[in-house]
């Protein structure tokens, strides 16, 4: 029965494609836009802070979020969630969340707010619009992107109310995993603390959905087979530089990380880290190397088409994020077509994307900081993490603090049914209360959970200990790598050997000498006086 | 109430405007970036930066490469569709004429998704003939506007020339090479024009057709994610060169024919 649980979740629409697409727009905007705000659009600006002093009543958000992910409500009577948590809640969406967000606001905080949403394809499209002079007052990149503002100083630190666990309407920092938010407090840039700037969203792990009826779980837990020669052509890999990159770093250091030694070591996460943020040339030359051996081997470079090809059964393997795992492996099992994910035995990177405020949006006004802090406690109210959670795939920082709505509805998703036989006892304490041997939060699910679904989303202990966090490259080494990037996917020249340049060559040769005695040919004939 | 009467000049204005707005301008954009660094100051370095690096001058190659084989092979395949639908007096040739435009009207992504469905059926696995495929990919799409000014122009040709030329003891080979294909020059460039240009840049049919070597499209685009917009743009200035080199060669061969074959004849 936990098939059909599955089926009922939503399909999040149409994705493929989109990547291009934002290419191709922000080309087209980087071209259209400086000139066209010259004039236009600085006006815009400056009316409206004419618009907002202390006043008017009104406050206007402007948020920036990734595409299809959050809740758009509209959801029918018979997708309503029966949790079956202390109070027997049941989650329906009916309204989007942003419209649910704008009447709790007016009636918890007797302000009215209007949120302006818009959606951006990739960490760099929003950056690009920021750069562009678009506004926004609170976005959600990823925490390299994250990390790249607060480095650049472009953030507005999160309040001290914020922190505030006393109060009721603090849902975030009352929620969120214990496991969460010491990455958040321990991760620092320039010594500044994520914490202070940045709320977590979303989170997961990066590692490969699999065919486990051709390839093995052992051989898909390793890195190496992106670039398996055994495979060739039948495995996807990100089309960005720093997945694909730390995937090659994966595979450079395959030897050195699965050590005995270095696994058992005390500081193996640190290491691990240390290991899979290097930038120095000779790193980033080998990675290269790499590389180019996994573009051969590949069947593409993705960032939207390797879901619909895997479902498809186009391909066996696909480098994956864990949120977007999960979607392949419900859209395919729609299909009764099975499929699992495993994370490298060598270490995975653990991902964020988090809600920061800009402070060109927020310029110091305290009403709009207000909205958009409470915003970050709205989608962390359990019951909205339920509805984000089911709408989008994706698994939330938040564990639900007093509230057992969350764990409830991590049971629903992946408990077992009464009848089935083959179960396992599946901890995930490490999320709800930091302590994985905790009895209140171990899920009895159906064996094969242990590779699918609820491994992608709450990842066991031991992927934890080696799931380490994406640093930001300061500009040199960004360059370094972006370079390298460039140098894997255009065209090599050193790689033609002589017989195919004697082939251009000759080609060449026969074209200009077939125009040269077309255009010549009366000329010819007049020499050797035919006709 | 005054008279407002419009000239010709003031029927302009709208015309010039968006020609100031969305040409010129972003034009000058772009000759600005490319030839500025990170910091705004004059800057040679992007120019010697995309010939002195073997992977973009690899790219430019890819790219024509590409270019060339698309050009050819559309050229291959609608010169005889356009003479076919043009000259043999077939009672159904618009109907048929408009079977190969059709295809235009549908949006090429769902068009190329389509084409990679039939291709997968027949190959197994697209990923191994990478070029080979984008070069269908996009014989697929341009090959409309390869026919279409092939057909205009050998359906204006004059019979009375190719009457002549065989009055004159030219036999049909002769009447093809000395007369049709010579008046037919000026279809053959536009069509030139309309695929070859296109066919270096359009890095969405490359993409998906799963050819993961970039071409300068998806060069360019690169770039400018990487908030490179000084490199992004010289190479787009590049390319600009490229393009306006081609349509000189194949602009001045056009005007060639047209003194020097019309002489002859």
């Amino acid at each position: 029965m936990t098939a059909e649980k599955k089926i009922k979740k939503r399909a999040s629409g149409i994705r493929i494609g989109h990547t291009a697409l934002c290419v191709l727009l922000s080309v087209a905007a980087a071209v259209i836009l400086p000139c066209s705000f010259i004039p236009g659009g600085v006006s815009a600006v400056s009316a409206a802070e004419e618009e907002s002093p202390e006043h008017t009543e009104k406050v206007t958000l402007r948020i920036a979020n990734w595409e299809e992910y959050i809740d758009e409500g509209d959801w029918d009577e018979e997708e309503a969630i029966d949790l079956d948590d202390r109070e027997g809640t049941v989650i329906l969406g009916e309204n989007s969340m942003i419209q649910d967000f704008e009447q709790w606001y007016l009636k918890t905080y007797g302000t009215e707010v209007e949120v302006e949403y818009s959606t951006f394809g990739t960490n760099e499209d929003l950056y690009n619009q920021l750069t562009l002079g678009n506004e926004f007052d609170l976005v959600c990149p990823s925490e390299y992107m994250f990390m790249k503002l607060i480095a650049e100083d472009r953030l507005q630190p999160l309040s001290e109310g914020f922190f505030d666990t006393g109060k009721e309407d603090n849902y975030y920092i009352r929620g969120v995993s214990d496991y969460i938010r010491n990455i958040f407090d321990t991760n620092t840039i320039n010594g500044k603390a994520w914490g202070k700037y940045a709320a977590g969203y979303m989170w997961g792990t990066t590692g490969i959905v699999y065919n486990p009826e051709v390839i093995s779980k052992e051989e898909a837990s390793h890195w190496a087979i992106l670039a398996d020669p055994k495979y060739k052509g039948q495995v996807t890999i990100k089309d960005n530089v720093r997945d694909s990159y730390f995937a090659a770093l994966g595979i450079l250091n395959e030897d050195e990380l699965t050590q005995p030694d270095f696994i058992n070591s005390p500081d193996r996460l640190e290491r691990i880290a240390e290991l899979m943020n290097r930038t120095d040339e000779a790193t980033v030359n080998t990675a290269e190397s790499i590389l180019k051996e996994m573009k051969e081997n590949a069947y593409s470079f993705e960032s939207d088409s390797g879901k619909a090809d895997m479902v498809t059964g186009k391909v066996l393997a696909n480098y994956q994020w864990s949120g977007d795992a999960v979607y392949t492996l419900d859209q395919a099992e729609i299909d009764d077509y099975y499929l699992a994910y495993a994370v490298p035995e060598e270490c995975t990177n653990v991902w964020f994307d988090g809600w920061v405020m800009l402070k060109d949006g927020i310029s110091g006004d305290a009403a709009k900081q207000q909205a958009a802090e409470a915003f970050i406690n709205f989608m962390s109210r359990p019951d909205n993490v339920v509805r984000n959670m089911y709408y989008i795939g994706y698994t939330s920082v938040i564990a639900g603090g007093d509230s057992d709505i969350i764990y409830a509805y991590a049971d629903w998703c992946y408990g077992a049914e009464e009848e089935e036989e083959d179960v396992i006892e599946y901890p995930v304490g490490f999320f709800f209360s930091g302590d994985n041997a905790d009895e209140d939060y171990i899920i009895t699910a159906a064996a094969d959970q242990a590779n699918r679904q609820l491994f992608a989303q709450y990842p066991p202990q031991d992927v934890l200990e080696r799931a380490v966090v994406m640093q930001y490259f300061d500009q040199e080494n960004n360059e370094r790598i972006n370079q390298m990037w460039v140098n894997v996917r255009c065209f090599d020249l050193t790689t033609l050997t002589l017989q195919d340049w004697a082939l251009v060559g000759a080609g060449v040769v026969i074209l200009a000498a077939v125009v040269m005695i077309f255009k010549k040919r009366d000329d010819i004939r007049g020499m050797f006086h035919i006709r | 109430m005054r008279n407002f009467r419009f000239s010709r000049k003031q029927l302009c204005i709208p015309y010039a405007l968006f020609l100031v707005c969305f040409v010129v301008l972003p034009l000058a954009v772009i000759v600005y970036y490319a030839f500025t660094d990170g910091s705004g100051s004059f800057t040679l370095a992007n120019l010697f930066n995309f010939f002195t690096n073997g992977n973009t001058i690899g790219t430019l190659c890819y790219s024509a490469v590409i270019a060339v084989a698309v050009t050819g092979v559309c050229l291959l395949v609608a010169y005889p569709v356009a003479y076919i639908l043009a000259r043999s007096g077939l009672k159904k040739a618009p109907v048929l004429l408009m079977l190969f435009i059709l295809p235009m009207w549908i949006n090429f992504t769902l068009r190329i998704t389509a084409l990679k469905e039939i291709l997968n059926v027949i190959e197994g696995n697209l990923s191994l003939h990478p070029f080979m495929n984008t070069v269908i990919g996009m014989t697929y799409d341009y090959l409309p506007f390869m026919i279409l000014p092939l057909y205009t122009t050998l359906l204006q040709l004059d019979e009375s020339l190719l009457e002549a030329a065989q009055d004159l003891g030219a036999g049909s080979a002769a009447v093809f090479f000395r007369v049709t294909l010579p008046l037919s020059m000026p279809g053959i460039v536009s069509g030139i024009t309309m695929t070859f240009l296109p066919a270096m840049t359009n890095y969405v049919i490359l993409d998906m057709m799963y050819n993961s070597t970039y071409i300068m499209g998806s060069l360019i685009g690169s770039y400018f994610n990487i908030y490179d917009w000084n490199n992004g743009s010289m190479i787009s200035l590049i390319l600009f060169a490229v393009i306006c080199i081609v349509s000189l060669v194949t602009g001045g061969e056009e005007q060639d024919d047209a003194k020097n074959r019309g002489a002859v004849l």
